[in-house]
């Protein structure tokens, strides 16, 4: 069947059990109730704290076949998934699901209890390097299933990712189970994707190199929701988990299309006292800070909320009282670990207050502005941040398309050639976002406005930005680079990439 | 009229000539002039293949901007080769780099003149420039600067002019003060622009500001730059402030005004307007006009 974004879906689906297409950004209308946790009954007097990996997955019950969890706020520096992944595969333990909230790099030292049958399906926000490959050459037992951060959230709370152990490593963690993310040596910030698994797994499991005394300040993740304790000697690498403070980027084609993304804001109806903000980390879009903070301080306005993604900048702003509070799901650098820590207008949030859209109300749909980085854009609006050009999975959903729905202005910064490649396409390799929710496309040659958004046309003009039509700017790239053929699409059904609402909005097939 | 012969040249951009991920970037910085280097950037391995793909450049790719080459001295080995591969793409400048004489001017002219007539370009058509970067070229700057009716800029090379001069590269640049005003003369005597040198480290903004800010003062026409992110900061610097424009406006009405009633004084502020403070407003909104376009 052809879904809403023009994409031929398959009816049935190895593995999985009903397959809903995509019908449009809000066309979906839940029914019934969300699910509830586990009910248990922890005793005065119980001990949480044990002694070895080994004893915890004992503990936790887990047996072939169920459904794993990890958080991925250590980034590329986690020690945790892949130690208990291996703590795991000595059990003899086999058929599980991994369901991490994202996967790094660094975790490509699972790939051989994948091949070994321990791990044979995952869940998650998508795959890089020898994992992405893995994923895309169809090794599981089931397509992988791609989720937003937003559509994770929902998925656990309506029960359609249903975890059996979740396994939070907790940079500072008491023995009754009370965590947070902002002390100890591998302090990550906020714990926001965790908090989700932490709230509906059936059994929780924190794994910390830093036990402090009952109880923890703050608390991020309540004992109530923690079954057992373990102490390892490193959950991670300081340095992979968070880099120094990121800085605004030196490179000109980025610096160029921050400043046209300026731009648009500032011509918007948006940038007005009170603005609320949603930057991505990437060179682009990070780098808007430095121009939106000149901008806002020119026209003496102030916003009323930033969302990440915490990066440097956007602390800053912050601090100058540009902004009068942020919501964190994820820190990138050192000095927003240091923010969340002390500054109390930095408020921590879980995925779910960031983003699912099954809720009353996620604070993505409050806001006024995102800028998003995308891999290829087409002249449809759509955005991949998914596959490469030659089909390969290599990026990850993230908050990219909860984003673009929540947010009245989505801009989304590609370069308009990567190498020798024309990244404004006929249509993407694998859509994530889809176009009737992206505003605006901005390019090194010129910005282009979907034509829905006639108002932001008209407000544009006059602007002196270079605003084209979406087509002039794909024109350009293939008179520069010449028309890519498209890839030959193989059969096999290797990725599901699941719309934050729970519906497919595309599938990644094996590449021939 | 005035307004419309101001070709204005605040930043003007090198590019290495042998990259072709620059060469085709080159257009998107607002650049004034874009610079496509086949001399220093291009190692003497790389000449030809530099010079094919400028080339190649020019013919194909559409820049929103006045396109520069700058090429090898016509002494060495690879200028008159440059010339030839460079010429049938119609830049709309050649820049020569180390100019000492004006007898180097006028063959370049020449070799300019006989491609415009082979390749059917109007005559006239390609521009000059010169760089001077040595004593002996300065102490010929004016010759230079008249030897062609092509030539419209000299530029100063700092780092060469200042090895030559026995000394180094100081932030605050008091080594190349004489040299700048000398060169600055010469310019203007031939009525043609003049260009500072590049300020080399891409880091340094704020002293990119401070010396761009003090070549203005001098009277130079512009710079040139080596990063795309210089671009902007040099033009700001040279684009007149809305304060400047204002008051540019107010001397030219008061001096209408004085006309008008032939009146022979005219102030303004209680301070005296005569011709230059005229020719200065009508400078300012000139360029203020050509910064708009």
């Amino acid at each position: 069947m052809i879904n809403a974004a023009g994409r031929e879906i398959p009816e049935i689906i190895k593995g999985i059990t009903k397959v809903t297409p995509y019908a449009g950004p809000f066309a979906i209308c839940p029914q019934g109730r969300m699910v509830g946790p586990k009910i248990r009954a922890g005793k005065p007097g119980s001990e949480k704290l044990l002694k070895s990996l080994e004893q915890a997955i004992d503990a936790s019950g887990l047996r072939d076949g169920m459904t794993i969890s990890f958080h991925h706020h250590f980034r590329n520096g986690d020690y945790v998934l892949n130690q208990v992944v291996e703590a795991i595969a000595r059990k003899g333990i086999r058929g599980l699901t991994l369901a991490p909230s994202s996967l790094n790099d660094v975790n490509d030292a699972i790939i051989p209890h994948i091949e070994a049958g321990v791990i044979t399906a995952i869940e998650t926000s998508g795959g890089r390097g020898k994992l992405g490959r893995l994923m895309t050459l169809g090794k599981l037992s089931k397509p992988t299933i791609i989720r937003s951060h937003g559509g994770r959230a929902r998925a656990i709370e309506c029960g359609d990712l249903h975890i059996d152990v979740a396994f939070l490593g907790a940079p500072c963690c008491d023995r009754y189970g009370n965590m947070n993310g902002v002390e100890g040596r591998s302090a990550c910030g906020s714990l926001g994707y965790a908090m989700v698994d932490a709230a509906y797994a059936d059994t929780v499991v924190a794994i910390t190199d830093n036990l402090v005394p009952h109880p923890v300040h703050p608390i991020s993740i309540p004992q109530t929701q923690v079954d057992f304790v373990v102490v390892v000697d490193s959950i991670g690498d300081p340095a992979g988990i968070a880099s120094g403070a990121l800085r605004i980027s030196r490179n000109p084609r980025e610096l160029l299309m921050a400043e046209y993304a300026t731009g648009v804001i500032e011509h918007s109806e948006y940038f007005r006292q009170g603005i609320s903000l949603q930057l991505g980390s990437g060179g682009a879009s990070l780098s808007a800070a430095k121009f939106i903070q000149e901008k806002m301080l020119a026209r003496g306005i102030t916003g009323s909320f930033g969302v990440g993604g915490i990066t440097n900048p956007f602390v800053e702003m912050l601090e100058q009282g540009l902004f009068e509070t942020m919501f964190d799901t994820q820190d990138f650098d050192l000095p927003s670990i240091q923010s969340l820590r002390n500054n109390p207008r930095h408020v921590e949030m879980s995925a779910s207050y960031y983003a699912n859209p099954h809720s009353a109300g996620p604070i993505v749909n409050n806001l006024d502005v995102v800028i998003l980085s995308a891999t290829e854009v087409d002249v449809d609006f759509n955005v991949n941040v998914i596959t490469d050009s030659n089909g390969i999975i290599m990026g990850a959903s993230g908050g990219h398309s909860d984003t673009a729905a929540g947010a009245k202005l989505a801009i989304v910064v590609a370069p308009l050639l990567r190498g020798r490649l024309p990244m404004v396409l006929d249509r993407v390799d694998t859509i994530v976002t889809p176009g009737e929710t992206v505003d605006v496309i901005i390019t090194e040659r010129g910005i282009a406005v979907n034509p829905r958004r006639t108002d932001l046309i008209e407000s544009l003009k006059g602007s002196r930005l270079p605003v084209l039509h979406i087509q002039d700017l794909q024109r350009m790239a293939v008179e520069l680079a010449g028309k890519p053929e498209p890839l030959p699409a193989g059969d096999e059904v290797v990725a599901l990439i699941e719309y934050r609402d729970g519906s497919i909005i595309d599938v990644v097939r094996k590449p021939k | 009229m005035k307004m419309e012969q101001l070709k204005l040249r605040r930043a003007m951009m090198f590019m290495p000539g042998n990259n072709p991920a620059m060469l085709q970037n080159a257009g998107i910085y607002g650049a004034d002039t874009v610079i496509f280097d086949v001399e220093d950037a291009v190692a003497v391995s790389e000449k030809d293949a530099a010079r094919q793909l400028v080339h190649n450049a020019i013919k194909r790719l559409q820049y929103p901007c006045e396109v520069a080459v700058r090429i090898n001295h016509i002494q060495t080995p690879f200028g008159l080769d440059d010339l030839k591969v460079i010429l049938p793409a119609k830049p709309d400048l050649i820049r020569l780099p180390k100019a000492e004489t004006g007898q180097d001017i006028k063959i370049i002219d020449e070799i300019i003149g006989e491609a415009e007539a082979k390749y059917g370009f109007a005559a006239g058509s390609i521009g000059m420039m010169a760089a001077i970067e040595t004593a002996k070229g300065l102490m010929h700057a004016y010759e230079i600067a008249t030897a062609s009716p092509r030539m419209v800029a000299l530029a100063i090379g700092g780092e060469d002019f200042v090895a030559d001069l026995k000394t180094s590269r100081s932030r605050e640049g008091w080594e190349l003060f004489v040299a700048r005003s000398q060169l600055l003369l010469a310019a203007r005597a031939a009525g043609i622009q003049a260009i500072d040198s590049v300020f080399a480290n891409a880091n340094d903004d704020e002293g990119f500001l401070a010396e761009t800010r003090l070549i203005k003062e001098l009277g130079f026409d512009g710079k040139s730059v080596i990063n795309p992110r210089q671009v902007r900061m040099a033009q700001e610097v040279f684009t007149p402030s809305e304060k400047e424009i204002k008051n540019a406006e107010r001397v030219l009405a008061a001096y209408k005004e004085a006309l008008e009633r032939k009146s022979g004084v005219v102030a303004l502020d209680g301070k005296m307007i005569d011709t230059p403070i005229v020719t200065r407003a009508e400078r300012v909104l000139a360029y203020a006009a050509a910064v708009r376009k």
